[in-house]
């Protein structure tokens, strides 16, 4: 019930409550992302070449979707937890083993960013 | 009846972070590139929101739906297991821009696109379950 609801709520949001669907990012992260290769950052909420549905069966895309998400799921179970379960949660309750493993989001988060997107957005 | 509580937090949780842009795939490069403080200051303050809430939770005893006292701990000890499994999360938070709530956001937000995320990170899950036994934790 409570995931039905989250995707009532992202619905809602996007339908009726965001006349603007730019995102104000810093400039510098505009010129970074312009740098390797993504048109216009910071139009919309995500770059439409790679997460727009009418390029979806690219392989960029597929990458970016199946392999992203199944990191995300692979790390959420071997970690126990993610961004709301540790970061949030586990911070908030003061849990060193939430800070190990937030130390470790941003090791992998620096290193995808700065080694692995260039590559895989060139894909 | 009983259940709708969910349903209305669920709109709630996904229209708050819709409009924070917390699932925006370009605030999650921001905040990897350190180039502004929007991420943390939502993370911060939702930290020390939490920590207010949890000690009230835990003072004050209070109890679920069921009655059952509110527990909040979710780690599990280890080096391993919370620094290899948070990179390997990491990894894959900088590809799609979304952790797990936010990956189901998109799909009301986006379009069905982002069930591909979610099929893969179910992969991801279960592959976890079947080599569980030969990692370090």
């Amino acid at each position: 019930m409570f995931i039905a609801g989250v995707i009532i709520g992202g619905f809602i949001s996007s339908h009726y409550l965001t006349p603007d669907m730019s995102v104000a990012i810093s400039p510098a992260t505009v010129a970074d992302l312009s740098a390797i290769g993504i048109a216009n950052p910071g139009s919309s909420y995500l770059p439409e070449e790679i997460f727009g549905s009418e390029n979806v069966w690219s392989l960029r895309s597929l990458v970016f979707l199946l392999g992203g998400g199944f990191l995300v799921g692979f790390g959420t179970r071997y970690a126990n937890g993610c961004t709301s379960g540790h970061a949030i949660s586990g911070l908030s309750n003061l849990q060193w083993w939430s800070l190990i493993a937030v130390v470790g989001f941003f090791i992998g988060g620096l290193m995808m960013t700065h080694f692995g997107l260039p590559y895989l957005i060139s894909l | 009846m009983k259940y709708v509580r969910f349903l209305i937090m669920g709109i709630l949780f996904g229209i708050v972070l819709s409009k924070g842009e917390i699932i925006s795939w370009y605030r999650i490069q921001e905040m990897f590139r350190f180039q502004s403080f929007h991420m943390f200051g939502v993370i911060g303050s939702a930290i020390v929101f939490g920590i207010i809430t949890i000690q009230f939770i835990k003072r004050t005893k209070l109890k679920d739906y069921n009655g059952n006292l509110i527990t909040v701990s979710t780690q599990e000890p280890g080096y391993a297991r919370n620094l290899i499994g948070g990179t390997i999360f990491g990894l894959g938070w900088a590809i799609t821009g979304a952790c797990p709530g936010p990956l189901f956001i998109l799909v009301g937000h986006e379009g069905w696109v982002f069930l591909l995320a979610i099929l893969g990170a179910v992969a991801g899950t279960f592959t976890y379950g079947v080599f569980e036994k030969y990692l370090a934790h």
